[in-house]
């Protein structure tokens, strides 16, 4: 880890004139990159680009083995990709995971997985066990059960780094009280370290680090 | 450790690790690196990695490809149903206003003639039937809107080129005769331009009859706005840029615009010819 609280591999630098995250690597989601293979990390299109820009202590140093929930096209785990190690994209409706292969073909450590969050067997035989560090960005109802399921993939030392999205549990309540329910639920099995606002780049989300219990 | 994706895989074919990371399962998650190294399926974990990453990028690929034509057969129900709503809300619609107009003065005619009734409020028992009937009539003609736009919306996942090209629900309707978009990106161009003229063609085969020069796509503006004349071309033009847009909807599923400019360039010099005034 460098001495900004960023993992080896995430540097702040200059594009277009302005400072921002970046990660080395093919590009992805038409970001700006300089000469030396750099490329933004655009934080508003990324909930842990959002995590690492508010400088919330992620534990994350740099290569280490992730199981990321909730790929999408791949925007934000091409990032991880770029300075983690082997890296497992689980995402279940088929039209982005079409993107998120093509962003894979780039890269020698990203595997793709067409599968469903809530049900960690479908591909508990392909993502190995003591992973360093759980991402979590699946929108969903559910959210809390989601990570708490996934918890078997986690080293003990390992973190959960997720991000709960109010209006995914429910629409009309207040954010405040579905994050308190989302942390009582994931208490019993984590054990809180950090929580933080992301909306600044994201309305209405909440940012959480944690580890296993 | 039999759970794993690589128990009984090939290590030289990802295909057959594919198909195990798309059906198998295991109860909790394991070292896999390391038993794949000590059952000898792989040489070490770098080696492990580099067969893992061909396998799930194939089994990926594939379970995408598959999940989306899944999709295609939605769509061809689809537009069945939609069109048999349609004709069955016409037939009860003629019933309807056949009835109605002997209750009622100032009945208008067809599909508003039915809405009209069935917001009526009935006063003997006679005109609660019929204005039951309009309703379930009515009823019938949501429906149809309802398919349609799931048409709308769910075309441009499945085919995006084609649903540019042609619309979403003709899009639909040359997936529905095809009979999947997998044919239909396997048809010859010139089958595509006279799909849905098949009893045409028939005819024509038997020497009853000249060739069809269009089927279905007859209801697109490209050839039914084009002057009869230029009509012929107008369709194998449009044909062949659909026939194209099939073929990438169903191998890559990437949108490309190009084609789409090529085919308007084509459009309009066809046109053009009319306004030259050349017959
Ligand atoms: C907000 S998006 C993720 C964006 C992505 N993390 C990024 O930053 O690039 C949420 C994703 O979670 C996926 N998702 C929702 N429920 C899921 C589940 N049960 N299993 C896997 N993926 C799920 C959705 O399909 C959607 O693509």
């Amino acid at each position: 880890m460098s001495d900004d609280g960023l993992p080896t591999g995430v540097e702040r630098r200059t594009f277009d004139g302005r400072e921002r995250l970046s990660t080395q690597g093919p590009t992805v989601y038409g970001e700006p990159a300089d000469a030396d293979g750099w490329r933004a990390w655009d934080a508003s299109r990324s909930k842990l680009g959002g995590m690492l820009e508010l400088g919330m202590d992620t534990g994350l140093v740099g290569g280490e083995t992730v199981l990321y929930l909730g790929a999408a096209a791949g925007t934000t785990v091409s990032h991880v990709s770029d300075f983690a190690g082997p890296t497992y994209a689980v995402e279940f409706a088929p039209r982005p995971v079409r993107d998120l292969v093509g962003v894979a073909e780039d890269r020698d450590n990203l595997f793709p997985l067409l599968k469903d969050a809530r049900d960690p067997e479908s591909y508990a035989h392909v993502v190995e066990s003591d992973v360093d560090c759980l991402v979590m960005d699946v929108a969903t109802r559910g959210q809390a059960t989601v990570a708490i399921r996934n918890r078997q993939f986690l080293a003990d030392d390992g973190r959960l780094l997720m991000a709960v999205k109010a209006r995914s549990e429910d629409v009309t309540a207040d954010p405040d009280d579905v994050f308190d329910e989302v942390l009582a639920d994931l208490e019993s099995a984590y054990e809180i370290l950090e929580t933080a606002r992301l909306d600044r780049f994201h309305a209405d989300h909440l940012g959480i680090v944690a580890r296993p219990k | 450790m039999t759970d794993a994706w690589f128990a009984d895989a090939n290590p030289e074919d990802p295909a057959s690790g594919a198909h195990r990371i798309r059906e198998g399962h295991a109860d909790a998650p394991a070292d896999w690196p390391a038993v794949a190294v000590e059952s000898g399926f792989a040489d070490d974990e770098a080696n492990y990695y580099e067969k893992l990453r061909a396998a799930t990028l194939t089994a990926a690929r594939d379970a995408v490809a598959e999940r989306e034509r899944a999709d295609d057969l939605q769509l061809a129900h689809a537009v069945r149903s939609m069109d048999d709503a349609e004709r069955t809300a016409n037939e009860l619609a003629e019933r309807v206003v056949e009835w109605a107009g002997t209750l009622y003065e100032d009945v208008p005619r067809g599909l508003d003639g039915v809405r009209d009734i069935a917001a009526r409020d009935p006063t003997t028992a006679g005109e609660e039937r019929v204005v039951s009937y309009a309703t379930r009539a009515v009823d019938l003609l949501d429906e149809r809107d309802d398919l349609r736009t799931f048409i709308e919306e769910r075309a441009p996942d499945v085919a995006p080129n084609l649903s540019e090209m042609a619309g979403p629900v003709l899009t639909a309707r040359l997936i529905s005769l095809a009979g999947s978009l997998e044919r239909l990106a396997k048809a010859p161009s010139g089958t595509v331009q006279v799909l849905g003229a098949e009893d045409a063609l028939f005819a024509h085969l038997k020497g009853r009859a000249s060739s069809p020069k269009h089927g279905v796509i007859f209801t697109h503006e490209y050839v039914r706005g084009t002057r009869p004349q230029d009509r012929g071309s107008a369709a194998r033009a449009f044909a062949g840029k659909l026939s194209i847009a099939a073929r990438i909807d169903y191998y890559s599923g990437d949108y490309r615009p190009e084609i789409h400019t090529e085919l308007a360039e084509r459009m309009a010099t066809i046109r053009a010819r009319a306004e030259e005034g050349d017959e």
